[in-house]
């Protein structure tokens, strides 16, 4: 990491603390995720920040897979210290270790396919040049000798740049199967083997520039689709890393430990802070707190616990600290059925042919029987079986199998950088093709139709001084709902004694009177069915704020636009009927349904299927995993819990439900560049095809055919990234 | 014609010079990152090297 002169000469922060000396320090690669860098100015930020430890030797932004590469002093907790610096930078980092070595393999791939592909286009562009002198009408010797140079250049390249083609129409064929590979190769094979008969024989043409533009052409298309699964790969990574979950479990000695969740046994006694999720179902043994099972079950209304309450895996911690006594660990979790049930939806969804599999189905054989019927037939009719493989090769060559191999990743790269510039993440690119299918969005209610948290509804009833009084209190609790009382309501008005009681509410003086804000029973009130806090002044009657939760902003408009591109919209909840239904009113949704366990939600997405019906399922709670998973095609967003987000096919990472209807948008738009795309290649091949059949074709032409189809193709497909 | 004995070596001299920079290039990082060097070209920061240390 030099730095400029300039930088040196100004006051540099690299200069304020002593580097510890890289001689005596063992050193580390630390590779951290992080998702929100965007621009040269984070890079920057980071990589100094970074740099300007003591213990960091060199930082380095890789922004194509928003990760950091550091290398720094092998100190014991130096990921964490790292984190917490970039956090405090305002850049959330996440630890890849476990992802680190498969990236090393990864880019060693790309970095090996570039090298073919950077091959294959220079002895492209050299044999081009001499082939031009040819057609323009060079002959005898000077022909021969063209033929001779270019062959000394082609074979070579022949074997290395066209090796990923052989290896993987080598191992169709050895299972028996045709893929798009066998055809190219046969194709790059035969062309290089014939041109160079004809040019021992001193023959007239010679096909080296049309293997070689093939190669190439074709390279180009496994890069790029190799680029869009690297991405897509790597993100799912960092996913992966996120799953890592711990508990902290007490032991006997009374000391406090993280272990991870599967080192758990039964009758371990577990510790969960407010703010954390439960790790493992179990009895409560110590502490009052409320539980939020949004997650869990759709239903927003928290749950009051303590002492020898049974709660769940799963479920968010708001209030109080919590001891709870693990048990029923093993098959019996929740969290484990729920897997279970994603298992089985998994394993029950279809296997979907992409199109680029239906294309080489019928492609492959065809071209085939029509290369070999040529050879046939011109061997027999004319006895000249030199012409009759000359011709062949011409057909294999000149039905443009590149235009066909760049027709499906040329579209699908550009459609998911598009889609990740836009804050959607495609896990791979065949979900795009099944999103273009759908006729059906289900949509999961709370955290994914919602905002999930809480708003405060009934703010006109309370009289000033209740407000004020409850905003006083409310400012020394981080219950969420205190939060958004405080958010609510300025207050002046003077307490004294305030306490927080953990569990509970807040109590404190005013004027000598006792004040209280928090649950019902805890304030002498009822509770009712919605959630609510209450507020009790001295012996008055107890104040009730209700809360509700409420329809993101852009929820309507989402499911407007879902339903003008003639999708029909359902709501899938397990929450109360009457909550589910004043959403669905207000979000303009016909279709609901409620109190929906898991299971039941699978059976209803595969009603729908039955029904012939293709479903989006958009959903964010372990409630809706296996729904997830059971869909054509599924969506989560960023803030939904770890378990749907590894089943669902993309991610909204911008938390933005619009993204639905533009990445639906995109996805129609990118089906449609594709079947043009094969109707392009097949045009070019209404035309060319007959002409080599009937032996007119020549290298010329082969090559002409060759360039203009695929720049079509790209161009076409390029169009996805401009679309409005 | 003579003239092409001269012509044809350094066309292929030449390419295989940019086959070399190619080569060289892909070994030192330089396409691990292709959306980052867009960026970074924006930063004055001299910046020397696109691998990690």
């Amino acid at each position: 990491m030099a730095a400029c002169p300039a930088c040196v000469a100004l006051p540099n922060q690299e200069k304020l603390l002593p580097k510890l000396d890289p001689e005596d320090v063992v050193m580390r690669r630390v590779e951290l995720s992080i998702p929100t860098v965007h621009c040269a100015a984070c890079i920057a930020a980071v990589e100094r920040s970074l740099a300007a430890r003591p213990d960091v030797f060199g930082a380095r932004v890789n922004l194509t897979l928003k990760r950091v590469s550091i290398t720094a002093a092998d100190l014991p907790d130096i990921e964490d210290e790292l984190i917490t610096e970039l956090d405090g930078l305002g850049y959330p980092a996440k630890p890849l270790d476990s992802a680190v070595l498969e990236k090393s393999e990864t880019e060693k791939a790309g970095r090996d396919l570039l090298a073919r592909l950077g091959v294959a286009g220079f002895a492209m562009m050299n044999v081009m040049l001499l082939s031009i002198s040819v057609w323009a009408g060079a002959e005898g010797s000077t022909r021969d000798l063209m033929h001779w140079i270019s062959a000394a250049i082609a074979l070579p390249v022949i074997v290395f740049s066209g090796y990923p083609f052989y290896k993987s129409a080598w191992r169709a064929l050895r299972s028996g199967r045709l893929n798009m590979d066998v055809p190219i190769s046969l194709a790059i094979l035969l062309a290089g083997g014939v041109s160079l008969y004809e040019t021992m024989e001193g023959g007239d043409h010679a096909y080296f520039d049309a293997a070689l533009s093939l190669t190439f052409f074709l390279l180009i298309g496994r890069y790029l689709d190799f680029r869009t699964r690297a991405v897509a790969r790597s993100a799912a990574s960092e996913l992966a890393a996120l799953e890592v979950q711990k508990a902290r479990r007490i032991t006997d000695e009374g000391v406090e430990e993280v272990v991870p969740l599967d080192a758990l046994r039964e009758g371990n006694i577990l510790a969960v802070a407010p703010g954390e999720r439960l790790p493992a179902d179990g009895v409560v043994t110590w502490g009052d707190s409320e539980l939020d099972p949004s997650m869990l079950t759709g239903e927003t209304l928290p749950q009051a616990v303590g002492e020898g309450a049974i709660v769940r895996a799963g479920m968010l911690n708001i209030s109080g600290p919590l001891r709870i006594r693990a048990e029923g660990l093993g098959e019996e979790t929740l969290l484990k059925q729920i897997t279970r049930l994603v298992e089985t939806a998994e394993s029950t969804r279809n296997r979907y042919t992409s199109l680029a599999e239906k294309a080489a189905q019928i492609y492959a054989p065809l071209v085939h029987i029509l290369s070999f019927t040529a050879f046939l037939g011109w061997g027999f009719a004319t006895g000249d079986w030199r012409l009759a493989i000359n011709i062949a090769a011409a057909v294999l060559i000149i039905t443009c199998p590149c235009a066909l191999g760049l027709a499906v990743p040329a579209v699908l790269a550009a459609a998911s950088g598009r889609l990740f510039a836009q804050g959607v993440l495609l896990k791979d690119g065949v979900s795009l093709e099944r999103l273009a299918e759908i006729d059906t969005v289900v949509f999961d209610k709370t955290g994914t139709l919602t905002t999930g948290k809480p708003a405060l509804m009934n703010s006109k009833e309370i009289s000033g001084r209740d407000q004020q009084v409850a905003a006083s209190l409310a400012q020394h609790s981080a219950h969420p709902l205190s939060k958004a009382i405080a958010a609510a309501f300025s207050s002046d008005v003077e307490l004294a004694d305030i306490v927080e009681h953990p569990g509970f509410g807040t109590s404190g003086e005013l004027n000598g009177e006792a004040v209280r804000l928090g649950r019902a029973d805890w304030c002498g009130a009822k509770a009712g069915d919605q959630t609510s806090v209450w507020l009790k002044i001295g012996e008055a009657e107890p104040v009730a704020f209700l809360f509700e939760d409420q329809l993101r902003d852009e929820a309507a408009a989402t499911v407007a636009a879902l339903q003008g591109a003639g999708l029909s919209v359902h709501l899938l909840s397990g929450d109360v009927p009457g909550a589910v239904q004043k959403m669905a009113k207000e979000a303009g949704i016909e279709h609901w349904t409620a109190g929906a366990t898991p299971a039941e939600k699978v059976d209803a997405l595969m009603a729908m299927e039955q029904a012939g019906h293709k479903v989006l399922m958009v959903g964010d709670g372990l409630n809706d995993a296996a729904a997830l998973a059971a869909a054509h095609v599924s969506i989560s967003p960023a803030s939904a819990v770890d378990a749907s987000r590894s089943s669902a096919d993309m991610i909204i990472i911008n938390d933005d439900l619009m993204q639905i209807a533009k990445s639906h948008k995109i996805a129609t738009a990118s089906k449609r560049r594709i079947i043009e795309n094969f109707s392009i290649a097949a045009v070019y091949n209404m035309i060319s095809v007959p002409l080599a059949l009937a032996g007119f074709a020549t290298p010329l032409m082969a090559a002409l055919a060759m360039s203009a189809s695929s720049i079509t193709v790209s161009l076409n497909s390029m169009r996805i990234g401009r679309m409005k | 014609m003579n003239i092409l004995a001269v012509l044809i070596p350094i066309s292929l001299i030449l390419g295989g010079i940019g086959l070399f920079a190619f080569f060289w290039a892909l070994k030192n990082h330089q396409y691990d990152d292709p959306k980052g060097n867009a960026e970074r070209i924006l930063s004055d920061r001299y910046d020397d090297s696109p691998d990690a240390d």
